[in-house]
Protein backbone atom coordinates (compact mmCIF):
# COMPACT_ATOMS: atom_id res chain seq x y z
CA UNK A 1 0.00 0.00 0.00
CA UNK A 2 2.77 2.35 1.04
CA UNK A 3 4.73 1.51 -2.04
CA UNK A 4 1.77 2.27 -4.29
CA UNK A 5 1.25 5.61 -2.56
CA UNK A 6 4.91 6.50 -2.94
CA UNK A 7 4.77 5.55 -6.60
CA UNK A 8 1.68 7.66 -7.15
CA UNK A 9 3.29 10.58 -5.37
CA UNK A 10 6.42 10.29 -7.47
CA UNK A 11 4.33 10.26 -10.64
CA UNK A 12 2.41 13.30 -9.45
CA UNK A 13 5.65 15.15 -8.71
CA UNK A 14 7.04 14.30 -12.11
CA UNK A 15 3.93 15.53 -13.82
CA UNK A 16 3.70 18.70 -11.76
CA UNK A 17 5.15 21.95 -13.03
CA UNK A 18 7.50 21.92 -10.02
CA UNK A 19 9.52 19.21 -11.68
CA UNK A 20 10.05 21.32 -14.78
CA UNK A 21 13.01 23.69 -14.81
CA UNK A 22 12.01 27.08 -13.44
CA UNK A 23 11.59 29.72 -16.11
CA UNK A 24 11.14 33.10 -14.48
CA UNK A 25 11.05 35.41 -17.42
CA UNK A 26 9.85 33.59 -20.48
CA UNK A 27 9.89 35.52 -23.71
CA UNK A 28 6.45 35.84 -25.26
CA UNK A 29 5.80 32.65 -27.22
CA UNK A 30 4.73 34.58 -30.29
CA UNK A 31 8.12 36.27 -30.39
CA UNK A 32 10.02 33.06 -31.09
CA UNK A 33 11.23 33.03 -34.65
CA UNK A 34 12.60 30.01 -36.46
CA UNK A 35 15.01 30.17 -39.36
CA UNK A 36 16.15 26.69 -40.36
CA UNK A 37 17.96 25.31 -37.33
CA UNK A 38 18.16 28.72 -35.69
CA UNK A 39 15.61 29.81 -33.13
CA UNK A 40 15.46 33.43 -31.96
CA UNK A 41 13.54 34.47 -28.87
CA UNK A 42 13.16 37.24 -26.33
CA UNK A 43 14.22 40.01 -28.69
CA UNK A 44 14.03 43.43 -27.07
CA UNK A 45 15.68 46.80 -26.80
CA UNK A 46 15.30 49.76 -24.46
CA UNK A 47 13.77 53.16 -24.91
CA UNK A 48 16.60 55.56 -25.71
CA UNK A 49 17.29 58.53 -23.48
CA UNK A 50 16.93 61.96 -25.11
CA UNK A 51 19.86 62.75 -27.44
CA UNK A 52 21.28 59.25 -27.16
CA UNK A 53 22.00 58.36 -30.80
CA UNK A 54 22.74 54.75 -29.88
CA UNK A 55 20.80 51.73 -28.72
CA UNK A 56 21.49 48.10 -27.91
CA UNK A 57 19.48 45.07 -29.01
CA UNK A 58 19.20 41.91 -26.97
CA UNK A 59 17.97 38.43 -27.88
CA UNK A 60 18.60 34.74 -27.40
CA UNK A 61 19.76 32.54 -30.27
CA UNK A 62 19.56 28.75 -30.15
CA UNK A 63 21.11 26.49 -32.75
CA UNK A 64 19.08 23.29 -32.89
CA UNK A 65 21.13 21.83 -35.71
CA UNK A 66 24.25 19.69 -35.78
CA UNK A 67 26.43 22.25 -37.58
CA UNK A 68 27.89 25.41 -36.08
CA UNK A 69 26.49 28.65 -37.41
CA UNK A 70 27.46 32.27 -37.03
CA UNK A 71 25.56 35.52 -36.67
CA UNK A 72 27.41 37.55 -39.31
CA UNK A 73 25.61 40.87 -39.20
CA UNK A 74 22.60 42.85 -38.14
CA UNK A 75 21.01 45.72 -40.03
CA UNK A 76 18.22 48.10 -39.27
CA UNK A 77 16.66 50.98 -41.18
CA UNK A 78 16.67 53.01 -37.94
CA UNK A 79 20.46 52.96 -37.61
CA UNK A 80 23.18 54.30 -39.88
CA UNK A 81 25.51 51.63 -38.56
CA UNK A 82 24.88 48.36 -36.76
CA UNK A 83 27.53 46.14 -35.20
CA UNK A 84 27.75 43.08 -33.01
CA UNK A 85 29.47 43.99 -29.76
CA UNK A 86 30.93 42.33 -26.75
CA UNK A 87 31.31 44.08 -23.40
CA UNK A 88 33.57 43.06 -20.58
CA UNK A 89 34.35 44.54 -17.21
CA UNK A 90 38.06 45.11 -16.66
CA UNK A 91 38.38 46.18 -13.07
CA UNK A 92 35.54 48.67 -12.80
CA UNK A 93 35.88 49.80 -16.40
CA UNK A 94 33.43 48.56 -18.98
CA UNK A 95 35.19 47.83 -22.25
CA UNK A 96 33.30 47.40 -25.45
CA UNK A 97 34.63 45.79 -28.59
CA UNK A 98 33.14 45.05 -31.97
CA UNK A 99 33.11 41.42 -33.07
CA UNK A 100 34.03 41.97 -36.74
CA UNK A 101 33.79 38.27 -37.55
CA UNK A 102 30.38 37.95 -36.00
CA UNK A 103 29.24 35.71 -33.21
CA UNK A 104 29.57 31.91 -33.23
CA UNK A 105 26.37 29.99 -32.50
CA UNK A 106 27.64 26.45 -31.81
CA UNK A 107 25.63 23.41 -32.83
CA UNK A 108 23.17 22.58 -30.07
CA UNK A 109 24.13 25.73 -28.21
CA UNK A 110 22.35 28.84 -27.02
CA UNK A 111 23.91 32.29 -27.05
CA UNK A 112 22.30 35.13 -25.11
CA UNK A 113 22.77 38.74 -26.01
CA UNK A 114 21.84 40.49 -22.76
CA UNK A 115 22.46 43.79 -20.92
CA UNK A 116 26.03 44.02 -19.64
CA UNK A 117 27.36 41.59 -22.22
CA UNK A 118 26.87 40.77 -25.88
CA UNK A 119 24.55 43.07 -27.80
CA UNK A 120 23.62 44.35 -31.20
CA UNK A 121 24.82 47.94 -31.23
CA UNK A 122 22.78 50.46 -33.19
CA UNK A 123 24.62 53.67 -33.98
CA UNK A 124 23.73 56.86 -35.82
CA UNK A 125 20.07 56.39 -34.99
CA UNK A 126 17.72 58.33 -37.20
CA UNK A 127 14.93 58.05 -34.64
CA UNK A 128 14.57 57.62 -30.90
CA UNK A 129 13.39 54.25 -29.58
CA UNK A 130 10.04 54.87 -27.92
CA UNK A 131 8.77 52.49 -25.27
CA UNK A 132 5.96 50.29 -26.54
CA UNK A 133 7.03 50.40 -30.19
CA UNK A 134 9.13 47.90 -32.12
CA UNK A 135 12.41 48.22 -33.99
CA UNK A 136 12.89 46.13 -37.16
CA UNK A 137 16.19 44.30 -37.55
CA UNK A 138 17.51 41.94 -40.20
CA UNK A 139 19.83 39.27 -38.84
CA UNK A 140 22.12 37.42 -41.24
CA UNK A 141 23.54 34.03 -40.34
CA UNK A 142 26.37 32.35 -42.21
CA UNK A 143 24.38 29.16 -42.89
CA UNK A 144 20.76 29.76 -41.94
CA UNK A 145 20.48 32.93 -44.03
CA UNK A 146 18.63 36.12 -43.21
CA UNK A 147 15.56 36.84 -41.15
CA UNK A 148 13.62 39.98 -40.24
CA UNK A 149 12.69 40.33 -36.59
CA UNK A 150 11.15 43.04 -34.42
CA UNK A 151 12.70 44.14 -31.16
CA UNK A 152 10.10 45.18 -28.61
CA UNK A 153 11.10 48.50 -27.00
CA UNK A 154 10.93 48.28 -23.21
CA UNK A 155 11.63 50.93 -20.54
CA UNK A 156 15.07 52.59 -20.35
CA UNK A 157 16.27 50.05 -17.81
CA UNK A 158 14.54 46.93 -19.19
CA UNK A 159 16.68 43.89 -18.57
CA UNK A 160 14.37 41.32 -20.07
CA UNK A 161 11.67 41.23 -22.72
CA UNK A 162 8.41 42.53 -21.35
CA UNK A 163 5.65 39.98 -20.74
CA UNK A 164 2.82 42.02 -22.18
CA UNK A 165 4.64 42.85 -25.38
CA UNK A 166 3.60 39.77 -27.28
CA UNK A 167 5.49 40.63 -30.44
CA UNK A 168 3.04 40.57 -33.29
CA UNK B 1 74.74 26.95 23.10
CA UNK B 2 76.10 30.45 23.55
CA UNK B 3 76.79 30.72 19.82
CA UNK B 4 73.24 29.57 19.11
CA UNK B 5 71.89 32.31 21.38
CA UNK B 6 74.01 34.96 19.66
CA UNK B 7 72.82 33.80 16.26
CA UNK B 8 69.21 33.95 17.43
CA UNK B 9 69.59 37.44 18.89
CA UNK B 10 71.32 38.60 15.71
CA UNK B 11 68.38 37.33 13.73
CA UNK B 12 65.96 39.20 16.00
CA UNK B 13 67.91 42.43 15.55
CA UNK B 14 68.08 41.98 11.78
CA UNK B 15 64.34 41.34 11.66
CA UNK B 16 63.64 44.43 13.77
CA UNK B 17 65.82 46.61 11.53
CA UNK B 18 64.17 45.11 8.45
CA UNK B 19 60.71 45.83 9.81
CA UNK B 20 61.69 49.41 10.66
CA UNK B 21 63.10 49.99 7.18
CA UNK B 22 59.98 48.51 5.60
CA UNK B 23 57.77 50.68 7.82
CA UNK B 24 59.47 53.90 6.78
CA UNK B 25 59.85 53.05 3.10
CA UNK B 26 56.33 51.67 2.58
CA UNK B 27 54.43 53.34 -0.23
CA UNK B 28 52.64 56.42 1.06
CA UNK B 29 48.88 56.05 1.24
CA UNK B 30 47.51 58.10 -1.62
CA UNK B 31 44.71 60.51 -0.78
CA UNK B 32 41.28 59.05 -1.41
CA UNK B 33 39.55 59.87 -4.67
CA UNK B 34 38.08 63.31 -5.11
CA UNK B 35 39.05 66.51 -3.44
CA UNK B 36 40.62 68.11 -6.52
CA UNK B 37 39.34 71.44 -7.79
CA UNK B 38 37.47 71.65 -11.06
CA UNK B 39 35.71 74.28 -13.15
CA UNK B 40 32.90 72.85 -15.26
CA UNK B 41 29.46 73.96 -16.45
CA UNK B 42 26.12 72.46 -15.51
CA UNK B 43 23.27 71.63 -17.89
CA UNK B 44 21.96 75.19 -17.67
CA UNK B 45 25.31 76.56 -18.75
CA UNK B 46 26.13 77.87 -15.26
CA UNK B 47 29.65 77.48 -13.89
CA UNK B 48 29.97 74.55 -11.51
CA UNK B 49 32.86 73.70 -9.22
CA UNK B 50 33.46 71.43 -6.23
CA UNK B 51 30.77 73.23 -4.27
CA UNK B 52 28.24 71.21 -6.27
CA UNK B 53 28.93 68.42 -3.76
CA UNK B 54 28.67 70.52 -0.61
CA UNK B 55 25.71 70.27 1.71
CA UNK B 56 24.11 67.17 0.22
CA UNK B 57 25.06 63.57 -0.43
CA UNK B 58 25.72 62.75 -4.09
CA UNK B 59 25.85 59.80 -6.44
CA UNK B 60 28.62 60.61 -8.91
CA UNK B 61 28.69 58.87 -12.28
CA UNK B 62 30.98 59.27 -15.27
CA UNK B 63 29.22 58.57 -18.57
CA UNK B 64 28.23 59.99 -21.96
CA UNK B 65 25.10 60.27 -24.05
CA UNK B 66 26.47 58.09 -26.89
CA UNK B 67 26.74 55.23 -24.38
CA UNK B 68 24.62 52.26 -25.41
CA UNK B 69 24.34 50.09 -22.33
CA UNK B 70 26.10 51.02 -19.10
CA UNK B 71 24.88 54.62 -18.87
CA UNK B 72 21.19 54.01 -19.61
CA UNK B 73 21.32 51.02 -17.25
CA UNK B 74 22.84 53.09 -14.47
CA UNK B 75 20.48 56.01 -15.11
CA UNK B 76 17.55 53.59 -14.89
CA UNK B 77 18.91 52.24 -11.62
CA UNK B 78 19.45 55.72 -10.21
CA UNK B 79 15.87 56.56 -11.10
CA UNK B 80 14.82 53.44 -9.18
CA UNK B 81 16.97 54.32 -6.15
CA UNK B 82 15.46 57.82 -5.91
CA UNK B 83 11.98 56.32 -6.13
CA UNK B 84 12.68 53.58 -3.58
CA UNK B 85 14.22 55.93 -1.01
CA UNK B 86 11.70 58.74 -1.42
CA UNK B 87 11.65 60.95 1.68
CA UNK B 88 14.46 58.91 3.25
CA UNK B 89 16.90 60.66 0.95
CA UNK B 90 15.35 64.02 0.16
CA UNK B 91 18.68 65.79 -0.23
CA UNK B 92 20.34 63.06 -2.31
CA UNK B 93 21.40 64.20 -5.78
CA UNK B 94 22.91 62.55 -8.83
CA UNK B 95 25.91 64.14 -10.54
CA UNK B 96 26.54 62.96 -14.10
CA UNK B 97 29.95 64.06 -15.40
CA UNK B 98 30.31 63.46 -19.12
CA UNK B 99 33.51 61.81 -20.33
CA UNK B 100 32.68 63.06 -23.83
CA UNK B 101 32.56 66.86 -23.51
CA UNK B 102 33.15 67.32 -27.26
CA UNK B 103 29.70 65.92 -28.05
CA UNK B 104 27.88 66.45 -24.76
CA UNK B 105 27.03 70.12 -24.66
CA UNK B 106 25.09 71.46 -21.65
CA UNK B 107 21.83 71.34 -23.67
CA UNK B 108 22.34 67.76 -24.89
CA UNK B 109 23.35 66.58 -21.43
CA UNK B 110 20.50 68.53 -19.84
CA UNK B 111 17.77 66.80 -21.87
CA UNK B 112 19.41 63.47 -21.13
CA UNK B 113 19.71 63.71 -17.35
CA UNK B 114 16.46 65.56 -16.75
CA UNK B 115 14.56 62.82 -18.56
CA UNK B 116 15.83 60.45 -15.86
CA UNK B 117 15.30 62.72 -12.86
CA UNK B 118 15.21 66.40 -11.94
CA UNK B 119 17.62 65.50 -9.14
CA UNK B 120 20.54 64.80 -11.46
CA UNK B 121 23.03 67.54 -12.28
CA UNK B 122 24.79 67.13 -15.63
CA UNK B 123 28.34 68.50 -15.81
CA UNK B 124 30.43 69.13 -18.90
CA UNK B 125 33.31 71.46 -19.76
CA UNK B 126 36.68 71.60 -21.44
CA UNK B 127 38.47 68.37 -22.17
CA UNK B 128 41.30 69.39 -19.82
CA UNK B 129 38.91 69.99 -16.88
CA UNK B 130 37.03 66.76 -17.54
CA UNK B 131 40.32 64.85 -17.64
CA UNK B 132 41.21 66.39 -14.30
CA UNK B 133 37.96 65.37 -12.62
CA UNK B 134 38.20 61.86 -14.03
CA UNK B 135 41.76 61.55 -12.71
CA UNK B 136 40.96 63.10 -9.33
CA UNK B 137 38.29 60.52 -8.71
CA UNK B 138 40.51 57.66 -9.79
CA UNK B 139 38.18 56.96 -12.69
CA UNK B 140 39.14 56.08 -16.24
CA UNK B 141 37.88 57.21 -19.62
CA UNK B 142 39.46 56.38 -22.96
CA UNK B 143 38.41 56.96 -26.52
CA UNK B 144 37.89 53.91 -28.73
CA UNK B 145 37.98 55.01 -32.37
CA UNK B 146 35.54 53.40 -34.79
CA UNK B 147 36.14 52.59 -38.45
CA UNK B 148 33.84 55.37 -39.62
CA UNK B 149 35.77 58.07 -37.78
CA UNK B 150 33.39 58.09 -34.84
CA UNK B 151 34.30 56.81 -31.42
CA UNK B 152 33.01 55.15 -28.29
CA UNK B 153 34.32 55.57 -24.77
CA UNK B 154 35.50 52.94 -22.35
CA UNK B 155 34.85 54.30 -18.89
CA UNK B 156 34.51 53.49 -15.21
CA UNK B 157 31.10 51.96 -14.68
CA UNK B 158 30.85 52.36 -10.90
CA UNK B 159 28.79 54.99 -9.12
CA UNK B 160 30.84 56.97 -6.57
CA UNK B 161 29.23 57.81 -3.24
CA UNK B 162 30.16 61.34 -2.17
CA UNK B 163 29.26 62.74 1.26
CA UNK B 164 28.00 66.25 1.91
CA UNK B 165 31.56 67.47 2.49
CA UNK B 166 32.46 66.39 -1.03
CA UNK B 167 34.47 63.41 0.21
CA UNK B 168 34.62 59.98 -1.35
CA UNK B 169 32.51 57.54 0.68
CA UNK B 170 32.52 54.34 -1.39
CA UNK B 171 31.19 53.00 -4.66
CA UNK B 172 28.27 51.07 -6.05
CA UNK B 173 29.52 48.57 -8.60
CA UNK B 174 27.92 48.21 -12.02
CA UNK B 175 25.09 45.72 -11.69
CA UNK B 176 25.19 45.72 -7.87
CA UNK B 177 21.92 44.33 -6.53
CA UNK B 178 19.30 46.86 -5.56
CA UNK B 179 19.12 46.13 -1.84
CA UNK B 180 22.91 46.39 -1.41
CA UNK B 181 22.92 49.63 -3.38
CA UNK B 182 20.08 51.05 -1.29
CA UNK B 183 21.86 50.08 1.95
CA UNK B 184 24.99 51.89 0.78
CA UNK B 185 23.00 55.00 -0.12
CA UNK B 186 21.15 54.93 3.22
CA UNK B 187 24.50 54.78 5.02
CA UNK B 188 25.80 57.66 2.88
CA UNK B 189 22.75 59.77 3.68
CA UNK B 190 22.96 58.92 7.40
CA UNK B 191 26.64 59.93 7.51
CA UNK B 192 26.19 63.11 5.51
Amino acid sequence: MNRILTGALALLLLASPLAAPAQDNPAPAAATITLGDIEISGAFTRATLPNAPVGAGYLTITNKGTADDRLMSANSPVAGMTQIHEMKMEGDVMKMTELPDGLAIPAGGTVSLAPGGLHIMFMKLNQAFAEGTTIPVTLTFEKAGSVDIDLAVGPINADEPSHDMAGH
Amino acid sequence: MRTFRIVLWTLVVVAAIGATVLFFTRPQVVNGPGGGQFALVDQRGNPADNSVFLGKPSLLFFGYTHCPDVCPTTMGEMQGWFAALGDEAKTLQGVFVTVDPARDTPEILGDYVSFVSDRIVGLTGSEAEIDKVVRDWGALAEKVPQDDGGYLMNHTASVFLVNSKGEFAGTIAYGENTSTALDKIRRLVANS
